[in-house]
């Protein structure tokens, strides 16, 4: 009986602070989450929403286009490439730990021996320490000129994120969308609350936008950093505009978080970098 | 003995549980500005990121306009308790706790309510 109980409170605990309660497997989230998005913005193609908040807004859509066109992260690709091809000291080289350059979007991936995500932030400075170099810093610079030209290489690839039949693996997808669903900060806000529920909402002037399609671009280039930055540079920011104390770049909790979020975008192109205000 | 006389007459009706209504203790036109102040402080309420009212600029739209305070709230104890925790009435709401979590203290809790209940 107080088994039941707990039971029936769980249930009703999980209902009242997801709103994809009963889903189940990853895949049946991954369907319901899609889904969500493309009834909320029925003029949005699907494939569209790689483009964030311009898959939406056609106020700053035609700004975004022209700035694409002579895009600011155009010369780190540049010397991403270079440094791409640049052999380590010990003569060995990236294409030692990479099939192609272009892996953005097989990344991040659950690695069965460790039981951990890898990112492809942390598959870059895995191959370097390998080859017994300096690890890249984990927010920008050198190691964003790297993501930017492997990126670049990408496009087109559709996402593909696995989640493998493995305990473990789904015990990060969970721990990723936890940290998603869940409030935070002393403003009390979770990333569902602002790119979920209030998508496409005003925020003061700034437009919210939808969470599909949210990893699918970066490195991303911002004229507020004035720079390249990862993933976990923009999470983080959001982390802090609820005055949460944000977690560390490559730690455990956003490496599952990217691994939860890129899933939800599984289908949708690769399209890094990209540029945002 | 102005004050004096206001003061007795709330003491009184709180001693009888009697629930004064605001204009005995209406706000001044100062606590009304003060109270302004604060909720449109980006670092306080930032009130606005999320709500439109009065004369404020580029509003959020996220929450519904701060109009006719009055007729909603004819009590402002309630009013209050809405800014002071808002989850209490909802606890997947966006509007973040500002007294529970303190974000403004019980005196700018106070100040903002006097202003949002003269809107
Ligand atoms: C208070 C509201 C708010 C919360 C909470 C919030 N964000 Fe954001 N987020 C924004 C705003 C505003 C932007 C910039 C405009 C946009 O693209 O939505 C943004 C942008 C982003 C972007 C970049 C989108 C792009 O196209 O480049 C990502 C990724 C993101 N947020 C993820 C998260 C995650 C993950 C969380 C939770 C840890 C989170 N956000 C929590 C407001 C929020
Ligand atoms: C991040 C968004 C956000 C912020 C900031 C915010 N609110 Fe709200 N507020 C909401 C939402 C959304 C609602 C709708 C009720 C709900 O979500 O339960 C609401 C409801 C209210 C209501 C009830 C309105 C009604 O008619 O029932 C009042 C009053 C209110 N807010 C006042 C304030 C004041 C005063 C501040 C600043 C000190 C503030 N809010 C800041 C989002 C916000």
């Amino acid at each position: 009986m107080r088994k039941f109980f707990y039971a029936a409170t769980m249930v009703l605990t999980i209902c009242l602070t997801g709103s994809f309660a009963i889903a189940s497997t990853p895949a049946e989230e991954l369907a319901e989450f899609q889904q969500y998005y493309l009834d909320k913005f029925p003029d949005t193609p699907k494939e569209d929403f790689i483009n964030g908040i311009y898959s939406i807004d056609a106020a700053s859509r035609e700004t975004f286009d022209a700035i694409e066109e002579f895009a600011p992260y155009e010369i780190d690709v540049a010397k991403g490439e270079e440094m791409y091809n640049k052999p380590f000291a010990d003569g060995s080289g990236y294409a030692n730990c990479f099939a192609e350059p272009g892996v953005r979007h097989l990344y991040p991936q659950f690695d069965s021996k460790s039981g951990k995500i890898v990112t492809l932030e942390g598959a870059i400075n895995a191959c370097r320490k390998a080859a017994g170099e300096k690890p890249l810093k984990y927010k920008k610079g050198a190691m964003t000129a790297l993501t930017a030209y492997m990126a670049y290489e990408s496009r087109g690839n559709i996402f593909d994120i696995k989640i493998p039949d493995d305990e473990r693996a789904l015990a990060q997808y969970n721990r990723g969308k936890r940290h998603w669903y869940q409030k935070r900060g002393q403003l009390n806000m979770a990333c569902a609350d602002c790119h979920l529920n209030n998508a496409g909402n005003y925020i003061r002037s700034e437009r919210l936008s939808p969470a599909l399609g949210h990893l699918t671009h970066f490195p991303v280039y911002r004229a507020k950093w004035g720079g390249l930055g990862t993933p976990h540079r923009r999470i983080a920011g959001c982390n802090e505009q609820v005055r949460a104390k944000a977690f560390k770049a490559q730690s455990d909790e956003y490496k599952a978080l990217e691994y939860f979020l890129t899933y939800m975008s599984n289908g949708l192109e690769a399209n890094g970098p990209a540029t945002r205000k | 003995m102005k004050f004096g006389l206001i003061n007795m007459v709330a003491s009184i009706a709180l001693i009888f549980g009697i629930a004064f209504s605001s204009t005995i203790l209406a706000a001044s036109p100062e606590q009304i500005a003060e109270g302004k102040k604060v909720a449109l402080d980006r670092k306080k309420g930032n009130c606005l990121s999320c709500h439109a009212m009065a004369d404020g600029v580029l509003p959020g739209n996220i929450g519904p306009p701060l109009v006719a305070m009055k007729a909603r709230f004819p009590d402002i104890s309630v009013l209050r308790a809405q800014i002071y925790d808002a989850t209490a009435k909802n606890p997947r709401t966006i509007m973040p706790p500002f007294g529970k979590h303190g974000i403004l203290s019980d005196k700018e809790i106070d100040l903002v309510t006097d202003f949002i209940h003269s809107l």
